[in-house]
């Protein structure tokens, strides 16, 4: 069934998305965008896609009732567990899909960008286990501030390349990605989240659906029925929130709440919550929202959480935003912190200091006892310890 | 006819382009660089609008436009700047930047203020085809501009002639599959491509840019084509040695 909320034929949201890339990266795009439904349809492919997600991933991860959370907040909430997927969050979903993707197109060279790491070890891992050559770009900040996802790229053969320009970050190492694929243009770029140029958010979103289409019969198996009444994800460009609202989007019943970080608070100067701070602009190939300047120079973000520690969100967050079909919320760094201690003293749980933000909005929300809320737990948090026990000592 | 297309008329053999972003190496250079830029008879200037995140464009150029916005530059000040050279200068001004800089500012304003400045020709790299044909050309229109397309060895004949049928300046034929910047000489490869456009017999002038750094490069792009740009080398001859020195940097190129 075609949904309001799936691209038109130039990869447009509502106003947003679009492929906005320089004449010289057309064919890629073009080849990609005249193949990728096909593929991901094709019977061979789901094949394949599904039994690696089985066998090598993991899935289903389990929909896990979290019982003190539950009595503390006084309603039933669900922790859609994304973080027990081999190397430890969402994104593996998305870089087993697109390699296959890679492959059936006979690319052979891999480049991904990175924040926080697991993107990257995601197709590090995936270009292992399909012999293919991977480079991944990651700002030098965050090269700093993820050292053990540094690591384990490293170790699993991918080449890690320093972002060294602008705040030396996502948006950084985004930007590099780009311009070594111009130059390279038999690469494939195997996009870490919902945003870029058309069919990349689109395509990204439909291999991570997976997420809301396991949730709808978890939740009939443990509740009886297959909606909830509350989505809660984390957004930086988005790719686990589009994956845990995928196949709720058109039940308009299903309250969906997207959470970006506001690091120092959000008029702190020093924050990522593109929703309030951002207007329609174009990043990275496609039109949505940023934070940017009144000259459309790109604003700086900061979060303390470098998966989150980007300027816009992918053009069907900000369609949902528009729309009013989602809820933006945000939380601190501090916030998130607290979400993140709280989560791992009652339920035994560490997770991303992404995810830390999606669990820091609980305490804002004005729940009902009977509230069905599922949480999406995109990821583990064993990659921001050091920052964990450096404020746990503060 | 635009300013570009009147050029052609007098001249249509190698033709020397240079690019230069606004307010670099100081935010009063602007103006500096294109009198002196004149003044070495220099046949049309790329004008760059500094950009945050210049996707299509090279560490040199890259730095520039950072260093250009470290120093204050923004698009009310570049128009100021080129206002005040409109009547004096008379070497044709082509304006570079990124779409997101237009969207911005206030797409009608914009390309007022561009008019205002006497300039009518625009280069936005990350424009696609299909952006101008269901928006941009209308608004264009409007305002008397017109939109230079870039091919790449990779784009295929059939685009490149709607390209020819759209293009009322030149073709910007980007010399390879590449970022700005200079890449040393000319491969065969790389002539064999341009022999392929140029067999093509289009309507529209062919203008070679990207990877054009000195004499040489310049000489065996204008074999094939009208004329060419040089960006990068330009970039790091002005950071290097200042504006004093635009003339000795024109002159071993176009004699």
């Amino acid at each position: 069934m075609k949904s309001k909320f799936h691209p038109d034929k130039n990869g447009y949201f509502g106003q947003f998305g679009g492929a906005f890339i320089p004449e010289l990266l057309y064919p890629n795009v073009k080849e990609l965008e005249d193949n990728y439904i096909q593929i991901i349809e094709s019977n061979e492919f789901q094949t394949e896609y599904k039994s690696l997600l089985k066998d090598y991933v993991g899935r289903p991860t389990p929909l896990y009732f979290a019982k003190r959370l539950s009595e503390k907040y006084g309603a039933h909430i669900y922790l859609k567990r994304e973080d027990l997927n081999h190397t430890g969050a969402h994104k593996v979903n998305n870089t087993v899909g697109q390699i296959l993707i890679a492959k059936k197109l006979g690319k052979t060279n891999i480049i991904a960008e990175t924040g926080a790491g697991q993107h990257g070890v995601a197709t590090a891992t995936v270009c292992a286990l399909m012999g293919l050559d991977c480079t991944v770009f990651m700002g030098e900040k965050d090269i700093e501030r993820q050292a053990p996802n540094v690591a384990r790229m490293k170790m699993l053969g991918a080449k890690v390349v320093p972002a060294t320009s602008g705040s030396k970050t996502l948006k950084d190492a985004t930007n590099e990605a780009i311009r070594y694929w111009i130059q390279n243009p038999e690469t494939f770029y195997l996009i870490g989240s919902v945003v870029g140029p058309h069919p990349h958010p689109d395509m990204v979103a439909r291999l991570q659906a997976i997420i809301s289409e396991e949730m709808k019969w978890q939740l009939k198996e443990k509740t009886g029925k297959e909606n909830p009444d509350t989505i809660i994800a984390c957004v930086g460009g988005g790719s686990n929130a589009a994956g845990a609202f995928y196949h709720f989007m058109d039940d308009e019943d299903v309250e969906l709440i997207a959470v970006e970080a506001a690091g120092l608070g959000i008029h702190s100067g020093e924050s990522a919550a593109t929703s309030q701070l951002g207007e329609v602009g174009i990043i990275h190939g496609s039109k949505t929202i940023l934070m940017q300047d009144e000259y459309g120079q790109i604003v700086e973000p900061y979060s303390i959480s470098a998966g989150l520690d980007y300027p816009g969100v992918g053009p069907l967050h900000a369609f949902l935003y528009e729309s009013k079909r989602a809820t933006f919320m945000n939380a601190t760094d501090k916030e998130a912190l607290a979400g993140a201690y709280e989560l791992t003293k009652i339920e035994g749980i560490i997770p991303a200091l992404e995810t830390a933000h999606a669990l820091a909005v609980l305490p804002k929300m004005k729940l009902e006892k009977d509230q069905v809320v599922v949480i999406n737990l995109s990821g583990r948090g064993d990659k921001d310890l050091e920052t964990y026990i450096k404020h746990l000592e503060e | 006819m635009n300013s570009i297309q009147q050029l052609f008329q007098q001249k249509d053999k190698n033709l020397l382009s240079i690019y230069f972003t606004c307010g670099f190496p100081k935010l009063e250079d602007t103006t500096k660089v294109i009198a002196a830029l004149e003044k070495s008879k220099v046949d049309f200037i790329e004008v760059g609008l500094p950009y945050s995140d210049p996707l299509a464009d090279g560490p040199t150029i890259q730095d520039s436009s950072h260093k250009a916005l470290q120093n204050g530059i923004n698009l009310d000040i570049v128009f100021e700047q080129l206002i005040t050279i409109k009547e004096t200068n008379k070497t044709p001004l082509v304006l570079m930047g990124y779409l997101n800089q237009m969207l911005k500012y206030g797409e009608d304003k914009f390309c007022k203020k561009v008019v205002e400045c006497g300039i009518d020709t625009l280069i936005i790299p990350d424009l696609p085809m299909v952006e101008f044909e269901n928006h941009y050309q209308q608004l264009f229109e409007k305002y008397g501009l017109t939109n230079v397309f870039l091919i790449t060895p990779n784009t295929e004949e059939e685009r490149i002639r709607k390209i020819d049928a759209y293009t009322k300046a030149f073709i910007y034929v980007v010399a390879s599959s590449s970022i700005t910047g200079a890449k040393g000489e000319i491969s065969d490869q790389q002539i064999a491509y341009f022999k392929r456009i140029k067999a093509m017999n289009l309507k529209s002038k062919l203008i070679v840019g990207f990877g054009i750094s000195n004499k040489s490069t310049f000489n065996t792009a204008c074999k094939y084509a009208n004329g060419a740009i040089i960006g990068s080398a330009f970039i790091k001859n002005l950071d290097k040695n200042g504006i004093d020195t635009i003339d000795d940097f024109i002159r071993p190129i176009i004699s």
